[in-house]
C-alpha cells in the first residue's frame, strides 16, 4: 500500500498556454504535493502555473470507449477551419 | 543498460496464429508505431514485463545517488559541487519519473522499492562499484553516464507511451550529465598535475569493464532480448548498443590522453568497429545476483534511509488527516 | 572597526553559514526520508551553495588580496569561519535537520528581506535573488515542523527534542555583536531589535500551531560561531570539506 496519495501534475509551462499533464508526486496533503510537484517538473524553470490532482479523483474515458467518444467527431470536418475553402483573393483569415 | 537481464516470462514467441484477437490487435499497433497508453488492453506478459524493466530503471536511478554522494561531501571547487548537486537531484528526478511511468501500469512504488530492499528486484550492476576518487565522478559522468544515454535515446521510442514520455524528458536533462563528466576528466588531464592525471587513468581502469557490462549480456545470451523487440520494450540488442557505445567513446578516450584496460581494442578497418576483448561474464553474473564490492552497503544505505524516515512520512500523513477533520468540523 | 571591515565580516559570515549548512545537507544524499524528500533537501543545498558562491565572489573582491571564492571556501580553517553554530550541528535524525533548517530559515528570510534594501547596490541584488529561495526554504521547512509537530506521538517527541536540543544555539543568530550593529549603522544590515522580534515572533507562532514549546529568550545561550569559536564539529566538517584543495595544494584546477 502506498503510504502517501498520488497526485497527477499539471504545469503550465508559458502565459497563454494550456495545463499539460507531465507526471505524478506522492504526497501527504494537497500543499506538499504541490511543493513536491515544483521540486520535481519545474526545475529547469519549466513552468508559470502548477496544478495537482489527486489521481483517484481522475475519471479517464476507457480505451474501448474511442470509437463512441471520438469517431463521431471525425466527420464533423466544419468544425475545422479547412474544411472552409475560400477564394484566393479573400487572403489569409 | 539501467535495467540489465528483464525477464519477460515468455518461454518462445507466439505465432499469429496463436494469438488471441486482442493480442494480435496490440501486435498490430505496435508494428504500426502506435503507442501503447494506460488505458488501452494489454497482455499481461507486456505489463510485468515493464513494471519490471522500468522499476528496474528508476532503483538504478536511486541507486545511482549513493556512489555520487560519496565525493558530493569533497567537490573540490564550488562550480563542481553545484554541478554534482545538480546532477544528483536530476537522478532523483529520474528516478520519480520513471516510478511515475510505472505506477500507470497499475504497479504500487512503495511495493516495488520493497522489493529492491528485499533483494527480490536488481538495478544496474555498475552501482555496485566503489567510486574511489574525485576522477570516479569524471569517469561516471562520462562512461556511464554515456552507456546509459546510448539506450536511452533509443527508448525514446519505446511502445509504452508513459515510458516513452518520460524518457524523452530524461534525455533532455540528462544531455549535461555526459559533457559535466568529461570536461572533469578533460579539465584534470590539460591543465592537471601528474597526481591528478593518473587519478583520471586510475578512474577509467576501474570504470571500463563494469561500464561496458551495462549493456548486458551477449545476444545469444540473453533469452528475454526477442520478446522484448517484438513489444518495442526494447529497440537495440544488447551487443548493438555495447559496439555503438564503444565505437563513439574510444576517440573521445584518446581524445583525454587515456588508455583503456583492453590489450585487445583496436580498429577493424573491415568491420569499421572497434574489436574489444572478452568481458569477464563471471564477474558481471556475480555483482548482479549480489556479490559485487558494494552490493550490501548499496542496499543496506537505501533500506536504513526508508525505514528510519517511516515515522516522518507517517507524521505527515497523521497531520494531513487532522487537517482534514479540522475543515470537516 | 572600519565599515569596510565589518562589511567583509559579515559577507563571510553569510557565505560561511550557507556553505557549512549546505555541507550538511549534501550528506543526506540517498539517505532522505522520501525519494521527493531527496528532491527537496537537494534543492535547499543547491540554493545555498549558489548563494555562497554570491557572497564569497563579492567578499574576495573587497578583501583583494589574491584569493577568490574557492579559496576563501576550501582554504580557511575553523578560526577563521563565521558561520552561526546552528549549522554545523550534525543530521541526528530528520527532526533535528528540520528543526535546524527551520531556525535557520526564519533567522536567513528576515535578514535577507532587510538586505534587499541595503545601501550597498551588490548586496541588494545579490539578497533579491537569494530571499525567493528563502521564501520558499522557509515555507516548507514551517510545514514539515507542523507536520512533525502535530502528526504522530513519535513524531511529536522527535521534533520537540530536536528543538530543546538546538534552542541553545538560536541566541546566536539574533544576538547582534560590533559587526552586525556596524552593518545597521552602515545602512546595510538589519536593525538587529527588530530581527530579534521577528524571529521569536515567527518561531513562536509556527511552534503553537505545531504544538510545540520553545525555550525561553533568556536561556544560556552558546555563542561563538560569528567570532570563530566553534563547536567541535566544524572542524571535522572542514576536513572532509576541503580535502582535495588541501591534499593537492600543487593543483590549480579541477
Amino acid at each position: 500500500m502506498s503510504e502517501w496519495r498520488l497526485y497527477e501534475v499539471f504545469v503550465r509551462s508559458k502565459h497563454g498556454l494550456n495545463h499539460k499533464h507531465v507526471g505524478s508526486v506522492h504526497a501527504a496533503d494537497n500543499e506538499m504535493a504541490m511543493e513536491n510537484a515544483r521540486d520535481l517538473y519545474t526545475r529547469r524553470s519549466e513552468g508559470v502555473s502548477i496544478w495537482v490532482v489527486p489521481s483517484d479523483t481522475i475519471t479517464a474515458s476507457a480505451s474501448d470507449e474511442k470509437e463512441i467518444l471520438f469517431d463521431p467527431a471525425e466527420d464533423k470536418v466544419y468544425r475545422h477551419a479547412s474544411f472552409y475553402k475560400l477564394p484566393d483573393e479573400v487572403g489569409h483569415m | 543498460m539501467y535495467a540489465q537481464l528483464v525477464d519477460t516470462g515468455t518461454k518462445r514467441l507466439k505465432t499469429r496464429e496463436e494469438m488471441s484477437p486482442e493480442e494480435r490487435d496490440f501486435q498490430d499497433k505496435i508494428d504500426a508505431e502506435t503507442k501503447i497508453e494506460a488505458k488501452n488492453w494489454m497482455p499481461d506478459a507486456y505489463r510485468k514485463t515493464l513494471v519490471r524493466q522500468i522499476s528496474q530503471h528508476a532503483h538504478s536511478e536511486i541507486v545511482g545517488m549513493l556512489p555520487e554522494g560519496n565525493w558530493l561531501t569533497r567537490a573540490p571547487t564550488l562550480k563542481r559541487k553545484l554541478q554534482l548537486m545538480a546532477k544528483i537531484q536530476d537522478e532523483a528526478g529520474h528516478g520519480l519519473y520513471l516510478y511515475s511511468a510505472m505506477e500507470t501500469l497499475g504497479a504500487d512504488r512503495d511495493e516495488e522499492v520493497q522489493k529492491l530492499h528485499d533483494g527480490k528486484a536488481k538495478y544496474s550492476s555498475i552501482f555496485n562499484y566503489p567510486t574511489l576518487n574525485w576522477a570516479d565522478m569524471g569517469a561516471v559522468g562520462w562512461l556511464v553516464d554515456g552507456a546509459a544515454i546510448v539506450n536511452q535515446v533509443v527508448l525514446q521510442r519505446t511502445s509504452y507511451g508513459p515510458y516513452s514520455r518520460a524518457m524523452v524528458r530524461i534525455c533532455k536533462e540528462e544531455s549535461f550529465h555526459q559533457r559535466q563528466g568529461f570536461q572533469i576528466l578533460l579539465d584534470m588531464m590539460r591543465e592537471g598535475t601528474q597526481a591528478q592525471k593518473d587519478m583520471v587513468q586510475d578512474a577509467i581502469n576501474r570504470l571500463w569493464w563494469p561500464a561496458l557490462m551495462m549493456f548486458g549480456p551477449h545476444d545469444d545470451e540473453s533469452p528475454n532480448s526477442q520478446q522484448s523487440m517484438v513489444w518495442k520494450i526494447k529497440r537495440k540488442s544488447n551487443d548493438e548498443l555495447r559496439q555503438m557505445f564503444i565505437d563513439q567513446t574510444i576517440p573521445q578516450l584518446e581524445f583525454l590522453g587515456c588508455t583503456a584496460p583492453d590489450p585487445d581494442l583496436k580498429w577493424n578497418e573491415e568491420t569499421g568497429h572497434y574489436d574489444f576483448g572478452a568481458i569477464d561474464w563471471k564477474e558481471f553474473y556475480d555483482v548482479l545476483k549480489g556479490d559485487g564490492p558494494c552490493n550490501r552497503e548499496r542496499i543496506s544505505t537505501r533500506r536504513k534511509a526508508i525505514d528510519e524516515g517511516t515515522w516522518v512520512r507517517e507524521a505527515a500523513v497523521a497531520y494531513a488527516a487532522k487537517q482534514k477533520q479540522r475543515a470537516a468540523a | 572597526m572600519t565599515e569596510q571591515k565589518a562589511l567583509q565580516d559579515y559577507l563571510i559570515r553569510l557565505a560561511d553559514s550557507d556553505m557549512i549548512l549546505s555541507q550538511r545537507l549534501c550528506e543526506l544524499c540517498g539517505k532522505a526520508p522520501a525519494i521527493e524528500e531527496e528532491m527537496a533537501v537537494m534543492n535547499v543545498g543547491l540554493d545555498l551553495v549558489g548563494q555562497a558562491r554570491n557572497w564569497y565572489e563579492y567578499a574576495a573582491e573587497l578583501i583583494d588580496d589574491g584569493r577568490d571564492a574557492d579559496k576563501l571556501c576550501f582554504l580557511r580553517d575553523a578560526l577563521d569561519y563565521r558561520n552561526l553554530l546552528l549549522v554545523e550541528q550534525p543530521n541526528e535524525d530528520y527532526a533535528v535537520t528540520m528543526a535546524r533548517q527551520f531556525f535557520f530559515d526564519v533567522w536567513h528570510y528576515f535578514t535577507l528581506k532587510s538586505l534587499v534594501d541595503a545601501s550597498d547596490e551588490r548586496i541588494a541584488n545579490i539578497a533579491a535573488k537569494a530571499v525567493k529561495e528563502a521564501t520558499y526554504h522557509l515555507r516548507r521547512s514551517s510545514e514539515w515542523v507542523k507536520r512533525m509537530g502535530d502528526g504522530t506521538e513519535e513524531s511529536h517527541r522527535r521534533i520537540q527534542e530536536a528543538f530543546d536540543l538546538l534552542w541553545r544555539f538560536t541566541g546566536e543568530l539574533v544576538t547582534p555583536d560590533d559587526t552586525d550593529h556596524a552593518m545597521f549603522k552602515a545602512g546595510i544590515g538589519p536593525d538587529p531589535e527588530k530581527l530579534k522580534q521577528d524571529w521569536f515572533g515567527m518561531v513562536r507562532e509556527v511552534a503553537a500551531q505545531a504544538t510545540l514549546k520553545t525555550g525561553a529568550e533568556d536561556a544560556w545561550m552558546y555563542m561563538g560561531g560569528k567570532s570563530g569559536v566553534h563547536t567541535e564539529h566544524l572542524g571535522l566538517i572542514l576536513a572532509e570539506m576541503q580535502f582535495l584543495p588541501r591534499a593537492y595544494p600543487d593543483a590549480t584546477t579541477w
